[in-house]
């Protein structure tokens, strides 16, 4: 009897007061587990694998799963010009995030990490729009924009009353740039926070000393501040770019992905073409090109990229 | 006498000390500036709006930016009327909250529990199962789960979008309880446990109760992120009595597309919750929203 027990048992615990539990335990285990386990595999792993399954199917969502089409619906969507401009613009969001947003993000987390006065006003305020929907961020700036009675056209109204308000949201070559005006004022605070926190984490002693060496600010921001910010800079451009490539609700709200597409994003083209038009197959190649396209970049900005910040991270 | 001696001392040495802190004060003048820009920045928008809803349409175009003369409550009146949109979307998105919450904590934190201080072979793998979601946007997957919650029956119901939304903060939620309850420590569950304590009893009166700042940001990032919540609702509720805030919102908007003074007064009052609960926990949202994207 002895020989037959497996090593789980023979290890140290089985002499402590608690092995007396342990078939309490099997039952703690399968009862505590149970309820979240049987919600995750419903909700996330199934729909996650069904929609792989999907895009290989012409499929209208009602009648039976018959009609196997194998990579039909990838090649259509790779030959798709409006599918095309789509990833195109996300990418774009995601250059201009990483030019714009997070620089001028380091640069106010600079600012107000010092002992500046109110600081801690600024830290809420620009925190803000992050916990606002961003359908409620979009229909404040849909407002803005309006070319009949919005913000910038009162503006126009009061100050140049005989010229005609800009309309940037039905400018093709301008409606991208507006987006990312909105899109910058709801997520830099977010960032902003990233940065503050990572600024705590660089002690005062070693900018103290570089101040002692006779170095000046700019030059302790350039060779100290901003290599010690390092881990946080990857992480930030990493969050902001995945962020990117899956913009939703904002855009539905202002745009709708016009004028003529010039602002279609891939959640919003799946969106369309998958459940407005009733071709769920062929939206779920459309999701499963977004998960590979986040997927590939993850995992190739984690390991070319990211590497020197989690070897010795054991926790992911 | 000696009170003079030390008052001149108090002096002699004040005042270099002031002169330093003034010329610090002068140096930030040029950041303490470009934060205030940065933060009107920030307010206009949303002081406009707000004040918008005051206004007629009229003054909308003429003076955007002036403080309205004559209040018009007429449009915060429209939007707060008996059976308006308004009033539907908040019920809508509190009983969805409310739901989300409760299912979330009851169903994560004993998973989290087992997954930190049960030690069972398997263990790790599950733990890496629920990681893996972490991968998964609920966007990738909004299609099939359409499909899954219209097989379900549960179109046009608070479940269509409750269960999906506690099924996706698993990753996160399991993850931030679990890293928090290995940390307490074994000598208290050991004491727990001769004083009689089942691991129920042990995880609801010693655990939990420890745990409360965890709680508070996993609570809390969910609360943001099921008020906020857009793709899926858009989807799985389709009826005008089953819309919540956010859908009601931008529905509202494009039935009034021409009567702006009206949709800014909705848009502040769909604000406020969000302004609220934020400056209430600050500290915990920021902290858990961050930390949530950094595990992430």
């Amino acid at each position: 009897m002895q020989l037959t027990v497996s090593p789980a048992v023979t290890s140290r615990k089985f002499f402590t007061p608690r092995s007396r539990r342990r078939w309490g335990d099997a039952m703690t285990i399968i009862l505590f587990l149970l309820p979240s386990m049987v919600l995750y595999i419903v909700f996330v792993l199934v729909p996650v694998i069904q929609a792989a399954q999907y895009s290989f199917y012409k499929w209208n969502g009602l009648d039976a799963l018959t009609d196997y089409i194998g990579l039909g619906n990838y090649q259509l969507m790779l030959k798709d010009p409006i599918f095309l401009q789509a990833v195109k613009n996300n990418f774009l969001i995601a250059i201009l995030s990483l030019v714009f947003q997070l620089p001028a993000a380091i640069t106010l987390a600079l600012l107000v990490n010092r002992k500046l006065p109110g600081r801690t006003v600024f830290r809420t305020i620009f925190f803000l729009p992050y916990v606002l929907a961003p359908v409620v961020v979009g229909l404040i700036w849909y407002y803005i924009y309006n070319p009949s009675n919005g913000l910038i056209a009162g503006l126009f109204h009061q100050f140049a009353p005989q010229a005609t308000p800009p309309a940037f949201l039905a400018d093709p070559n301008a409606v991208l740039y507006a987006l990312f005006v909105a899109i910058t004022w709801e997520f830099f605070g977010f960032h902003l926070i990233l940065y503050l926190a990572g600024l705590q984490n660089i002690p005062e002693d070693v900018i103290e000393a570089a101040r002692v060496d006779g170095a000046n600010g700019w030059q302790v921001i350039r060779h100290i501040t901003l290599p010690l910010l390092g881990s946080t800079i990857r992480l930030s451009a990493f969050l902001s770019i995945l962020g990117s490539l899956q913009y939703f609700d904002l855009v539905y709200v202002m745009t709708n992905g016009g004028p003529v597409n010039a602002s279609q994003v891939m959640a919003l083209y799946q969106y369309h073409f998958g459940l407005q038009e009733f071709r769920l197959g062929y939206g779920s190649a459309v999701g499963v090109m977004m998960f590979v396209l986040c997927f590939i970049f993850g995992l190739l900005y984690q390991r070319l990229i990211m590497r020197q910040d989690l070897s010795g991270n054991a926790a992911l | 006498m000696t009170v003079a001696v030390k008052e001149s001392i108090i002096v002699e040495q004040g005042r270099p000390v002031e002169r330093i802190r003034r010329r610090r004060d002068w140096a930030m003048l040029p950041a303490f500036i470009t934060c205030l820009i940065v933060a009107s920045i920030v307010l206009i928008p949303l002081i406009t709006v707000f004040l918008g809803g005051l206004r007629t349409n009229g003054e909308l175009l003429n003076k955007p930016f002036s403080i309205p003369t004559a209040l018009h409550f007429e449009n915060y009146q429209k939007v707060l009327a008996p059976g308006s949109p308004f009033w539907g979307g908040l019920t809508n998105s509190v009983v969805i909250l409310i739901g989300t919450l409760a299912l979330l904590l009851v169903t994560a934190s004993p998973a989290a529990f087992v997954l930190a201080r049960i030690s069972f072979p398997g263990r790790e793998i599950i733990f890496n199962i629920f990681l893996f979601g972490l991968l998964f946007p609920l966007t990738v997957a909004v299609l099939p789960l359409y499909i899954t919650i219209r097989g379900l029956g549960l179109l046009n119901t608070a479940w269509a979008v409750i269960l999906p939304q506690v099924a996706f903060s698993y990753p996160v939620t399991i993850l931030i309880l679990r890293n928090f309850f290995r940390a307490v420590p074994q000598e208290l569950e050991d004491a727990a446990t001769i004083d009689g304590a089942s691991r129920l009893g042990f995880l609801l009166r010693v655990l939990l109760p420890l745990s409360r700042p965890a709680l508070a940001a996993v609570s809390l990032v969910a609360t943001v992120g099921s008020w906020n919540s857009f793709l899926l609702p858009l989807l799985v509720l389709n009826d005008e009595s089953t819309w919540t805030l956010p859908l009601a919102v931008t529905q509202f908007q494009q039935q009034f597309t021409t009567d702006w003074a009206s949709v800014l007064a909705f848009v502040t009052l769909a604000m406020i919750p969000a302004i609220l609960i934020y400056l209430l926990a600050e500290r915990q949202i920021v902290s858990g929203l961050t930390a949530g994207a950094v595990k992430g």
